[in-house]
């Protein structure tokens, strides 16, 4: 399995020009899907939820969790209104994934958000966007504006009973907006604060109805799944994380770029082979795998490790996002974890405490150990902080911060220790 | 004395549109406010003020998301806002060298303007477009990819000639390309 990737065909996105152009996504196959289980009388609601959870897509957003099974936790259909929010905030740095479906083939993921209100029964789809995605934006609201005049969105899908709304927004620059409340928050027009869970969007989400949301890719891959099963779906790469993955690459590769492959691909593959190695011929030092919050890992923890969750868990990291940041001999780590620590510290939403003023505080002490003037304890008072932050918040910000301070110091601690200041004793 | 700020009818007909897509008033409170900053080019608090009332919202509310988001500019800024990224990616390609070129070359720091009003630099957070970094947006607008100074230099010029950059599509690698090498 692992070896044959270099046969792989694309399916998000396949090597067919112009498919963002409604009618030849069509004449390629476009929408049949959709209509198969609107139209057929074989498909009720629960029997395309159980499809997609039998497929095991497990949400390519970054938390993993099986979308069929999201999808199951949504009440009975009660009259009222319900939500689909298709998450394309896709801020976590590294991840640069969703706007190539945009850009490139965006009525599959169209076809695939229609096909999960379908099956949850859902009245109006929402696609949030990250503002600074505004030519995107203009890509998706000509893509929803031609679906809708071909009849996919609107009243009455091909004939039956089913009615849905499909509409995209846009925010304003904000990543705490990626996380799944925030966004509620901030498509209902507000501050992006994370919400208190319980109750799960399911139960309350975009004005207190029931809601559930997913990531873009997420989404795309369920066309897919009704048009060729569940199994289908399963025999492409590991079984216990199926499916194409758009893997981004980016850093210090001769060929940086978003890749569509199997799961499970070979660490050192999609780095030697697929992006071609390290620029100037340079040693590899470490990888980030999956967005700036998973763990870093050392060169020398990479060999045999694959692209999914189990292998990446086992390695001491996890799958995020698939965002690959590939750093060569010379990367000073010092400086790569300040700048993250920054990076966390300006997007905290300041809710909660451990994480505005943890945030603030990881920074702070990471500039001074890169200025020269830390301490070896400051490492230790890092460390503790991480502890201090992580799991005492409303959402995972806290967590993303801390995960990548404990790691990188773990892992390349002489490198820390080197740039503290040495330790002056009085002697006698 | 306070300026004056009014929509024009095709941005009230744009409004009345966003409203359409949502349940509630509120939800168009960040679009609306995109609106406001494309036709004022900034969201100073009289700009706030008319975002409310529009709306029919409370001001403070207006006040308070305007100030939630990075992209809305809370002060005026150059016609020209240059977000160059420097997070992870685009740090490790140079992101900081194309910032303080700019820098040099424009006579100013990030967060400043030059005196003709023409530019403005930031140093901003990832923008998602990692692979092709060092890049940067002009104005939330367009991506420019894979700077090098002599890019920006032509960039620099065309803006001052009032052309914004194209959308550059950055296509997928093909899987056969790779073999290929």
């Amino acid at each position: 399995m692992a070896s044959d990737w270099k046969s792989f065909e694309p399916v998000l996105i396949p090597d067919i020009p112009n498919l963002d152009k409604i009618d030849n996504y069509i004449k390629n196959g476009g929408y049949k899907a959709l209509e198969k289980v609107v139209k057929g009388s074989d498909w009720k609601p629960g029997d395309v939820v159980n499809e997609v959870k039998a497929a095991n897509i497990r949400g390519r957003g970054g938390a993993g969790f099986n979308a069929g099974l999201k999808w199951s936790f949504m009440p009975p259909a009660d009259g009222g209104p319900r939500y689909l929010a298709c998450n394309g905030d896709e801020s976590e740095p590294g991840t640069f994934k969703d706007r190539k479906i945009f850009e490139y083939n965006p009525h599959l993921f169209i076809e695939g958000a229609l096909i999960a209100a379908y099956a949850m029964e859902i009245t109006t789809i929402y696609v949030y966007i990250r503002g600074e995605y505004y030519s995107w934006i203009k890509m998706m609201e000509k893509a929803l504006q031609d679906a809708r005049d071909k009849g996919f969105i609107g009243k009455n899908l091909f004939g039956t009973d089913y009615s849905v709304e499909f509409e995209v927004t846009g925010g304003a620059g904000a990543y705490i907006c990626g996380e799944e409340t925030s966004m509620l928050e901030s498509l209902e027009g507000k501050r992006g604060y994370p919400r208190v869970k319980p109750p799960f969007p399911a139960q309350k989400g975009l004005w207190g109805r029931p809601t559930t949301i997913n990531n873009i890719e997420t989404l795309a891959n369920v066309p897919g799944v009704i048009n060729n099963g569940s199994d289908w779906f399963k025999s492409i790469g590991p079984e216990s994380h199926p499916g194409p993955v758009l893997y981004g690459i980016s850093g210090h590769v001769n060929r940086p770029g978003v890749y569509e492959l199997p799961a499970g691909m070979p660490v050192m593959d999609l780095i030697n082979e697929v992006a071609q190695g390290i620029r100037g011929g340079k040693k590899l030092k470490a990888l980030i795998p999956g967005g700036s919050s998973t763990p870093v890992l050392r060169a020398d923890q990479l060999e045999g490790v694959s692209m999914d969750s189990d292998s990446l868990r086992e390695a001491g990291s996890m799958m995020g996002t698939a965002g690959m940041i590939v750093m060569d001999e010379d990367t000073d780590m010092v400086d790569a974890l300040w700048r993250i620590s920054h990076f966390y510290h300006h997007e905290s939403c300041g809710q909660c405490t451990p994480c505005r003023e943890g945030t603030g505080w990881l920074e702070k002490i990471l500039l001074k150990i890169k200025n020269g003037e830390g301490e070896i304890r400051d490492l230790d008072l890092l460390l503790d902080l991480t502890t201090q932050m992580e799991g005492r918040t409303i959402c995972a910000l806290a967590d993303a911060a801390a995960w990548p301070v404990r790691h990188t110091i773990n892992r390349f601690r002489d490198e820390f220790e080197a740039r503290c200041k040495k330790s002056v004793h009085a002697v006698a | 004395m306070e300026e004056t700020y009014e929509f024009t009818k095709e941005d009230l007909e744009e409004i009345e549109g966003i409203k359409a897509k949502f349940p509630e008033v509120m939800p168009a409170t960040l679009p609306t406010l995109w609106v406001a900053q494309r036709r004022f080019g900034h969201v100073e608090p009289p700009v706030q003020r008319l975002v409310a009332e529009t709306l029919g919202l409370p001001e403070s509310h207006v006040h308070g998301v305007a100030t939630f988001y990075t992209q809305y500019y809370k002060e005026r800024k150059g016609k020209y806002v240059l977000d160059v990224c420097t997070t992870t990616s685009c740090q490790l390609c140079g992101g900081y060298k194309m910032l303080h070129y700019l820098e040099d070359k424009l006579g100013i720091k990030a967060g400043e303007t030059t005196e003709d009003g023409m530019f403005s630099i930031q140093s901003v957070e990832c923008l998602g477009a990692c692979g092709y970094a060092p890049m940067m947006q002009i104005t939330n607008d367009v991506y420019v990819n894979n700077l090098t100074e002599e890019k920006l230099d032509k960039v620099i010029d065309s803006l001052k000639e009032g052309e914004m950059p194209e959308f550059e599509s950055v296509g997928m690698p093909l899987l056969e390309n790779i073999n290929d090498k």
